[in-house]
């Protein structure tokens, strides 16, 4: 409490400048959990900077996908330590004794020995020991990660620390080591839970590395300026066309509650005012109980629609990363309704529902999409004309007046004919219609784009991110 | 302290924090039997100290409710439990009027109205007065008097209006009963809500409360649960069956194995009288942890146990 009034000018001023670079961050930090952080600041231990984490963390961070950019920042904002980390390290993070000595002797100062470095993390790893992991990261990176930033200076890089450790070739060693522990024989089910072991513990190194990485490069070049260039966007703010595969395993993560409350929100309007018309004759009769008087009244149920939906799919390469969420987001209707109905299309139509059997493995069904479905008819180039004139075809019964209909694409249809009259058609026959594009509104009708026309015909959203998506799940579907 | 306090308290509303440090709460729930982590320990700890609700947020089985539990019993408070559910509404989360002791108490006082003379207001007054009222979980939060802890049990499975219903009581620990007026606490109650993220909750309940994603626990925490649960057990075999659950939780399966579910897991292999998780052993009790048939295929070929 006392080093909090001392400074409390100081520590203000620092504590809104970090609520200020969340918020830049995309975090959004209201003025009463503004508030809140000072409240955190006077009842716990500032001393103890894991506690400081947590308890600002509880206040600020309101969703998961918010935690790493909370993290980063407040690596940024409290560093561990300056320097190489050892002296303040062991003063003020809470982590006394054990740090040091067995280190800088056995590494020497020189040139360093990578085998001993090599030997010291493999043993680190094999014993799971986050303390020592971190004690042997902060080394690492003072040590190993320095290389030229242009411009004569110096900055600090994982990547080098990583190729100089290369952690990754350590796998089998650290297999044998845990298997043997476990007496058992390799290739089997041991094997499997000992490399997702080891897997856990190398990336929970590397994120050591990486924390430790940003907080030198930020001794150097100034807080504001790294918190500005090493924030990864959140996963739900991930392009889906440019989503890579790590960030794809994290918006799957995203997406697949997001699914499933587009799913519970379709059944929630369902189920809106479920009394309907006043059942008059069971009114009456539960009143003799009370004298007469209708005390409980009684409905009849109200009828129920149950929505009905078809999603039109575009599974093209150019649109991989959207394709695969989509299907995603289809796969998780079809479990929450019997009545989804899904096509995929690339220049000719399919249905793939059958796919999306209730229980069937999600990765594994986009597969067999792509080798059982009959989807490519001239080249295997988008053809949304044609698409839509097949599906019409061959499947006029799917959109009824109960219909809403989903189609997700980036209508990029290569110069051919749009077929504009054909989707007029399926919309004009069902309930609502809307169409998913995964690219920038303002990229539309630009090439081969037949966005803008289309657009005319049904309503189109721009659909880039989890984010957006959430935002059309929210305003939306309340129709369907 | 005089600081916070007024940043966040409400008028009235008596709060007496009851921890005294993060330490504090570590060691208290430790005694009730729940291995808290530091980040656990210090959210429960400010929303003590700052007497605000705490949000707990994550996926089915890492320990939500058992939280709150724990924490009643350390504090020796009695736990009020709302189990919210699709359809939840005022009259069973709040309070509710008992018509039919009101309408008995209409016609046998119109017979002695008439002797002796009470007016329409009289017998008005009379029945919408305390003694009619029915409470529901949150009103007997509010009006109890001795240390309370108010659970408030999967919130997202409710519908939107019942966040509505909450905020009052949230912000300010009161409700307003429109034939009453307003029922102010007069000991703030601890109050936790819990929720598995199927759906957003809205921004404003958001901010009234402190937040704490609850995920699955380290695997030397969670080797401690199942050796603290299952006493019996051979920490080794503990070790392997944190490790499995972790390899299974892994694989996005369609309901990852829960904490309770692991614990379940140990007590069955202590029961089958086997001391070692090899493959034959983990075929056969496969059905413990997985729920679902096309997981347990799933898991069945990833571990290689065909």
């Amino acid at each position: 409490m006392s080093t909090a009034t001392v400074e409390t000018k100081g520590l203000l001023a620092h504590l809104t400048g970090f609520v200020a670079a969340l918020r830049g961050a995309g975090i959004p930090v209201g003025v009463g959990e503004c508030v809140d952080t000072a409240s955190v600041f006077a009842a716990v231990d500032v001393i103890n900077r894991e506690d400081l984490r947590e308890g600002l963390a509880t206040v600020c961070v309101k969703r998961p996908a918010y935690r790493l950019a909370f993290d980063t920042m407040f690596d940024l904002w409290w560093p561990l330590a300056t320097g190489d980390g050892e002296a303040l390290g062991e003063a003020g993070g809470g982590d006394p004794g054990q740090d040091g000595e067995d280190g800088d002797g056995e590494f020497g100062d020189g040139e360093p020995d990578i085998d001993a470095w090599r030997k010291a993390l493999a043993d680190a790893l094999m014993d799971g020991d986050s303390e020592t992991l971190k004690r042997l990261a902060r080394r690492a990176v003072s040590k190993l990660g320095k290389g030229a930033a242009g411009g004569g200076r110096e900055s600090y890089y994982s990547y080098r620390v990583m190729r100089a450790l290369n952690p990754d070739t350590l796998v089998a060693q650290l297999l044998d080591g845990l298997l043997n522990k476990a007496e058992s024989e390799r290739g089997g089910m041991q094997e499997q839970v000992a490399r997702q072991t080891i897997k856990d513990r190398l990336a929970e190194f590397r994120q050591y590395v990486d924390a430790e990485v940003r907080r030198r490069v930020a001794e150097d070049r100034g807080k504001e300026q790294v918190a500005k260039t090493t924030v990864r966007p959140m996963a739900d703010q991930v392009d889906f066309l440019r989503a890579q595969s790590d960030d794809l395993a994290e918006l799957r993560r995203t997406v697949h509650p997001l699914a499933r409350r587009l799913a519970s929100r379709l059944a929630a309007r369902r189920r809106l005012g479920r009394s309907g018309r006043l059942d008059f004759r069971r009114t009456v009769r539960a009143s003799l109980a009370t004298g007469g008087i209708p005390i409980n009244t009684h409905h009849k149920p109200r009828k129920q629609h149950k929505p009905e939906l078809v999603v039109l799919c575009d599974v093209s390469g150019s649109v991989a990363g959207f394709s695969h969420f989509t299907l995603m987001l289809t796969a998780a209707l079809r479990e929450q309704f019997s009545k989804v109905r899904a096509f995929a299309f690339v220049d000719t139509t399919d249905e793939v529902t059958s796919f999306f059997s209730p229980g069937e493995d999600l990765p594994r069904a986009v597969q067999r999409i792509g080798n059982e479905a009959n989807l490519v008819w001239f080249d295997g180039h988008s053809d949304y004309g044609h698409a839509f004139e097949i599906f019409e075809e061959k499947w006029p019964e799917a959109i009824g007046p109960k219909t809403s209909l989903l189609i997700l694409g980036d209508a990029r249809s290569n110069y051919r004919d749009p077929s504009l009259q054909t989707l007029k058609k399926m919309v004009s026959r069902a309930r609502h219609a809307y169409w998913l594009n995964p690219e920038a509104q303002r990229m539309w009708g630009s090439g081969d784009s037949v966005a803008t026309r289309y657009a005319d015909v049904i309503e189109m959203k721009e659909c880039r991110t989890a984010q957006q998506l959430a935002d059309f799940v929210h305003d939306m579907l309340p129709g369907a | 302290m005089s600081v916070e306090q007024s940043a966040s308290a409400p008028i009235g509303a008596q709060h007496r924090p009851q921890f005294g440090g993060v330490d504090d709460v570590l060691i208290r729930l430790g005694q009730a039997g729940y291995l808290a982590d530091r980040a656990t320990a210090t959210t429960v700890f400010l929303a003590d100290r700052l007497g605000k609700p705490l949000l707990v947020e994550g996926p089915a089985g890492v320990g939500k409710t058992e939280l709150a539990k724990a924490i009643a019993e350390a504090t020796r408070s009695d736990i009020v439990r709302l189990q919210c559910y699709e359809g939840l509404d005022e009259a069973r989360a709040l309070y509710e009027w008992n018509y039919k002791k009101q309408l008995l108490r209409i016609q046998q006082g119109s017979n002695a109205a008439t002797a002796s003379g009470e007016t329409w207001d009289d017998a008005s007054d009379d029945i919408f007065s305390d003694e009619f009222l029915l409470e529901r979980p949150l009103l007997t939060a509010i009006r109890r008097e001795d240390p309370t802890v108010l659970l408030i049990d999967e919130i997202d499975k409710s519908d939107v209006e019942v966040e509505g219903l909450l905020l009052e009581i949230l912000s300010d620990f009161q409700v307003t009963i429109p034939e009453m007026g307003t029922v102010h606490a007069k000991r703030r109650p601890f109050v936790l809500l819990t929720s598995n993220a199927t759906r957003e909750l809205s921004e404003a309940l958001k901010r009234r409360a402190l937040y704490l994603h609850l995920d699955y626990p380290g695997p030397e925490r969670e080797r401690d649960i199942i050796v603290s649960r299952v006493p019996d057990i051979a920490p080794a075999l503990a070790d392997q069956i944190v490790r499995t659950a972790r390899a299974l939780r892994a694989m996005e399966l369609k309901k990852s194995p829960s904490i309770a579910e692991t614990i379940d897991w140990a007590q069955t292999l202590l029961a089958l009288g086997l001391n070692t998780l090899d493959e034959a052993a983990v075929k056969e009790t496969l059905g413990v942890v997985l729920k679902h048939a096309s997981d347990a295929a799933k898991a069945a070929g990833e571990l290689r146990l065909n």
